[in-house]
């Protein structure tokens, strides 16, 4: 379990995603920020199972969707691992500019009166949108 | 032969205790590899429906398999194929772990000491200690590797968390969920906690009223529903394809928990999605004639 012991797999049974959706998300945000790199091993469903009470299945289904997507990829009879294909989302510009919208918009709710839990809820809302939308 | 691809498979099937029904048409099928929960109310059929599985009680309608074959008493080759736990870990008190192992192995040919010895190492339950010594977290361990050890093919668990603090419990399901990547068994378990559910449960079969309301993938459930709400009385009708489980109203406006065929798009709907608990809930709810989600608080077990 040395190879990867920035991840460790959390399961929220208030989210309304399945279970197995979780986990592709959570890998696509070590990803995203660097906790995982090309190449990295992610642990095998039996280390995810000693880790958290969770169903094998879902683990491999998480699996086999990050292979879908292109994100990692089996190699047989060594396991998963993190493919150079990987970069999920933006560069470094695109992001820049994502970030300075998102702070013109909060700045926006803002002088609209809006407190900080009213535009949580608003953003949080948007993502559930948007999941439903690409479900 | 056909393959097998499913572990349980039952049609209008039917038990009847004296004057009521324990289970009534019940049609289901519980594909092979998976972790299974029968979830409901106190006598909604769940342990009716394990206990015609292991083969412990005959069905009275209809018809049931269990790995292609058909549970009837007697049925040696099921026997050891499918492990059954029954809902008061039935354990000899005054024996010591390892007497309860040994006897394990003589009645069953296909018993493992390693499985049974690793699994009870691993929870640091000494072979020495007698039953009525351990605690309930340990005894029910205790119970579930006597089950596990018999290698089946198919694990029948009536609530095998059921009171047990939140650790022990925990340390339950992960020991179940370990033995299933291993093993690749099959596992169905009837079970009170919905957040269980979530978690480990790849198919979920909700019970109510002795009849099934729901069976089916929880991914494939969690994708298919929603909560729609609106503000105001306004009626609005909704968009083919979507099917109303549970409704409710309030002064401010409708809130409505559907199963949708098709994606939803229609703005004037605020659309969440619900958790499987939820879910299940609104099953729940609506699956009582009543309405109002009450048990009628008939036994499960009464003509026993």
């Amino acid at each position: 379990m040395a190879q990867h012991p920035s991840l460790t797999f959390r399961l929220d049974s208030q989210s309304g995603l399945a279970p197995y959706r979780q986990l592709v998300d959570q890998v696509r945000l070590a990803v995203r920020t660097g906790l995982l790199r090309d190449g990295d091993q992610l642990p095998s469903v039996r280390e995810v199972v000693t880790q958290i009470t969770i169903n094998p299945n879902t683990v491999h289904r998480a699996y086999r969707e990050l292979e879908h997507q292109g994100i990692a990829e089996g190699r047989a009879g060594l396991g998963t691992f993190i493919t150079s294909r990987s970069r999920v989302g933006s560069n470094a510009t695109e992001r820049a500019s994502l970030d300075q919208a998102l702070q013109d918009w909060v700045a926006d709710a803002r002088r609209t009166g809006l407190d900080e839990e009213t535009i949580r809820e608003l953003i949080r809302s948007a993502l559930r949108q948007d999941g439903k939308v690409r479900s | 032969m056909i393959e097998e691809t499913s572990v349980l498979e039952a049609v209008n099937l039917g038990k009847r205790y004296r004057r009521t029904w324990g289970l009534q048409d019940c049609t289901l099928t519980i594909p092979k590899g998976r972790v299974a929960a029968l979830v409901g109310p106190n006598g909604s059929g769940k342990s009716t429906l394990l206990r015609m599985a292991a083969g412990l009680s005959e069905p009275s309608a209809g018809t049931l398999r269990v790995l292609g074959r058909s549970p009837s008493p007697g049925t040696n080759d099921l026997r050891e194929r499918v492990g059954y736990l029954d809902q008061d870990r039935p354990l000899y008190k005054s024996f010591r772990v390892a007497e309860m192992l040994r006897f394990g192995e003589m009645n069953n040919p296909t018993w493992s000491m390693d499985v049974a010895k690793n699994h009870l190492a691993r929870l640091d339950i000494p072979l020495r200690s007698r039953v009525s010594d351990l605690s309930g977290g340990q005894q029910a361990q205790v119970a579930l590797t006597l089950c596990l050890a018999k290698q089946p093919e198919l694990l029948l668990l009536d609530e095998p968390a059921s009171s047990l603090d939140p650790v022990a419990r925990e340390d339950l399901l992960r020991q179940l969920m370990r033995q299933v990547a291993d093993s690749e068994s099959s596992v169905v378990l009837s079970t009170h906690a919905l957040s269980d559910v979530a978690a480990i449960c790849d198919y979920v079969v909700v019970l109510a009223h002795a009849r099934v309301v729901l069976s089916d993938d929880t991914d494939y459930i969690v994708e298919t529903h929603r909560i729609l709400s609106i503000v105001g009385d306004g009626d609005l009708a909704l968009p083919p394809g979507i099917t109303v489980i549970h409704e409710q109203r309030n002064a401010r406006g409708r809130s409505l928990l559907v199963r949708v065929e098709l994606p939803f798009n229609d703005d004037r709907w605020l659309v969440d999605r619900p958790t499987l608990e939820e879910i299940v809930l609104a099953y729940l709810r609506a699956g009582s004639p009543r309405g109002d989600g009450r048990d009628v608080g008939e036994t499960e077990n009464g003509a026993r």
